[in-house]
């Protein structure tokens, strides 16, 4: 089977700085990561090619540097690497984003082998939305699988899958056909390390490079700033509130006499809570 | 009625498309504010009644009406969906009774959520950003090749009657507001307890638009095979909850996240904590509260050893009184809490368990809200 990950290449957000004076990204030595929840994605795709055999593509798209997230999944044991890069996708939103992927994904299917499966993570954890599979989805025509937990069956003759994904009050177990794209649940499995071999095969693997031409990106309209609907207007820092916290004094008091004066405080702004839990208690 | 600029032929060719608004005249009969009402298991989620009472506003603001979108299974469940809206102040409803539609599925619902905006054309489509919502969303946003912002903190109408549409970016670190100048419908959503619960009016009632929606279950590949409930063990409940206590790194240890948990007992509150507390695997994801975790808006949050970054503010900001303890008094969280203990909360907390127990009563049990 044929399985593409889609992934991201983003800054890693526990080493974001917002400059005080410009309320800017301060990006400067910012440590660049493979998007933590397509870590599981591409897990559970190596997992379905060594349970059946095939080959696991990863591709992204981003600015040439994009190239060392790719290589980091090839040292988990992918077997192929996609990047997909031009200036036209500048400024793409999720829509934009989608409809690159989507032409990339059929080049990917017409030049190696038919694609069963795309993978994508949950949301990214720069932009958050959530958009993109099912943006990929909808263009190629594949059956949508969002949150998926688990893969419970894969039948590659009768072309069907029946997974669990996550939903609001439960799991529901949907049975669907292939080809269809899976976007998977964080925490459903774990990373697997490669082994020295096959880092060392990463480090001098080709990454296959396509620009917009040479992944048949055919509608450049749909692409990058053009043609994304969406429009950032305005980037800020929310507004502080007039008004700081009201710090208790608590000086020199023991901790039992500090709770009993932050209960005081409490119960004075909000009266009807101390009714409240006691009736809560009592009942 | 909102104005637009003078039309131009193939708006936007070239440069950069959507900076400004030239909407297309294809697009100026959409009119309207829809919020798509999330029916599942017979249950409307209430971030459907949330984004009502702020579709509300919205459709005020353009003189325009507000309509609640039903679709469901036929039966009773779909119809009370559909009287709900009204109590919520929707103008209209729209309702597709079909038994493609009886349990979610991305296919019928897209399909019929297509079809329904084609032929009705709203000029603003909200849902909500749960599981159901936000696999719909990225759907229907890109068969209708219209704008999609996800997970709004705020939605308002600016002079020329486009929504800005303002959410967390960059991990949470700032705010943007984001605008679909010329698609529509303009489409966003917003996680649940962004928005306060509007009021509910009894006997308010309204005009049904019933729309015939033709696919049949042999056109549909994706089967339901089986729905597993959570066990309500499993749930957290936080989103809902009138009281919530919550710990971050200050608390230096997995061990003392304990104490959290002690005085949310003793209050009978639900529990959570801060993004690094789920990334170091010291709570679990659903108990995450921020951007990215959930958003709450109880009576009382008492944030204990959390230094308040944007993407936990945005998350809390809705709660009636904060209380922070912390021992530094220059922490960001001392600019949204509303009160503050400069302490160290390892110390603090089981003193103010303590307190709580003899004040309220001995045998405080939790209590799940909504």
């Amino acid at each position: 089977m044929h399985i593409v990950v889609c992934i991201k290449q983003v800054p890693d957000s526990a080493q974001i700085r917002v400059h005080p004076v410009t309320n800017t990204i301060m990006r400067q030595g910012v440590p660049t990561i493979i998007n933590p929840y397509d870590l599981f994605a591409i897990e559970a795709a190596l997992r379905l090619r060594d349970k059946h055999g095939g080959n696991v593509t990863v591709l992204t798209m981003g600015p040439p540097m994009a190239e060392d997230s790719l290589r980091r999944a090839l040292t988990y044991g992918v077997d192929r690497a996609v990047l997909l890069t031009d200036r036209a996708f500048a400024g793409s939103d999720t829509l934009a984003t989608s409809y690159a992927l989507s032409q990339a994904i059929i080049k990917i299917g017409k030049t190696y082998e038919p694609v069963d499966i795309v993978f994508t993570g949950k949301q990214t954890i720069d932009g958050d939305t959530a958009q993109v599979g099912p943006g990929i989805a909808k263009r190629l025509d594949l059956h949508q699988l969002t949150y998926v937990s688990g893969i419970s069956e894969v039948n590659l003759e009768g072309k069907t899958i029946t997974v669990e994904r996550r939903a609001e009050g439960g799991v529901q177990v949907l049975k669907s056909k292939l080809p269809c794209l899976i976007t998977m649940l964080e925490g459903t499995n774990e990373i697997r390390r490669g082994s020295i071999d096959v880092a060392l095969a990463a480090a001098r693997a080709e990454i296959v490079t396509w620009n917009a031409a040479a992944a048949g990106v055919a509608e450049m309209g749909k692409c990058g700033l053009k043609g994304s609907p969406t429009v950032v207007k305005r980037v800020f820092a929310p507004a502080a509130r007039a008004e700081k916290a009201k710090i208790i004094d608590i000086g020199g008091l023991a901790p039992d006499a500090m709770a009993s004066k932050a209960l005081d405080e409490i119960f004075g702004r909000l009266p009807t809570i101390e009714k409240e839990l006691t009736a809560m208690a009592q009942s | 009625m909102t104005t637009t600029p003078a039309p131009k032929p193939a708006a936007a060719a070239g440069g950069r498309a959507g900076m400004k608004k030239e909407l297309p005249e294809k697009f100026r009969s959409y009119k309207h504010v829809w919020v798509f009402i999330e029916l599942e298991r017979g249950h409307v989620h209430p971030v459907s009644w949330e984004l009502m009472g702020e579709g509300r506003k919205l459709a005020d603001k353009l003189g325009v009406q507000l309509a609640g979108v039903v679709l469901g299974g036929a039966g009773e469940d779909t119809r009370n969906a559909v009287q709900e809206c009204y109590a919520y102040g929707a103008d209209v409803a729209y309702l597709v009774e079909s038994p493609v539609l009886a349990d979610y599925r991305n296919e019928p619902y897209t399909r019929c959520m297509t079809e329904l905006v084609n032929k009705f054309q709203p000029e603003i489509l909200l849902l909500g950003a749960t599981t159901l919502g936000r696999d719909l969303a990225g759907s229907v946003a890109t068969t209708l090749a219209t704008g999609l912002t996800a997970d709004c903190t705020e939605l308002a109408v600016d002079a020329d009657g486009s929504l800005a549409a303002t959410r967390p970016t960059f991990g949470g670190s700032l705010l943007c507001t984001i605008y679909t100048l010329n698609f529509r419908p303009q489409m966003a959503t917003v996680r649940p307890r962004v928005f306060s619960m509007p009021e509910r009016l009894d006997d308010k009632s309204g005009p049904v638009i019933e729309y015939e929606f033709t696919m049949i279950e042999d056109e549909i590949v994706t089967k339901l095979l089986q729905f597993i409930p959570d066990r309500d063990s499993n749930k957290s409940n936080l989103a809902y909850a009138d009281v919530v206590v919550a710990g971050g790194l200050g608390l230096g240890s997995a061990e003392n996240y304990q104490l959290v948990r002690d005085l949310a007992k003793a209050l009978g509150a639900d529990w959570g904590g801060s993004r690094p507390l789920v990334q170091r695997g010291w709570i679990p994801a659903d108990r995450q509260i921020g951007q990215t975790g959930k958003t709450i808006r109880p009576k009382l949050y008492i944030a204990a050893g959390i230094s308040g970054a944007i993407q936990h503010r945005v998350g809390v900001e809705g709660a009636d009184l904060i209380l922070a303890i912390n021992t530094d008094k220059n922490a960001p969280i001392m600019d949204f809490a509303h009160l503050a203990i400069i302490t160290d909360a390892v110390r603090f907390l089981p003193a103010l368990a303590k307190e709580v127990r003899q004040r309220i009563a001995p045998n405080t049990r939790s209590r799940l809200v909504g």
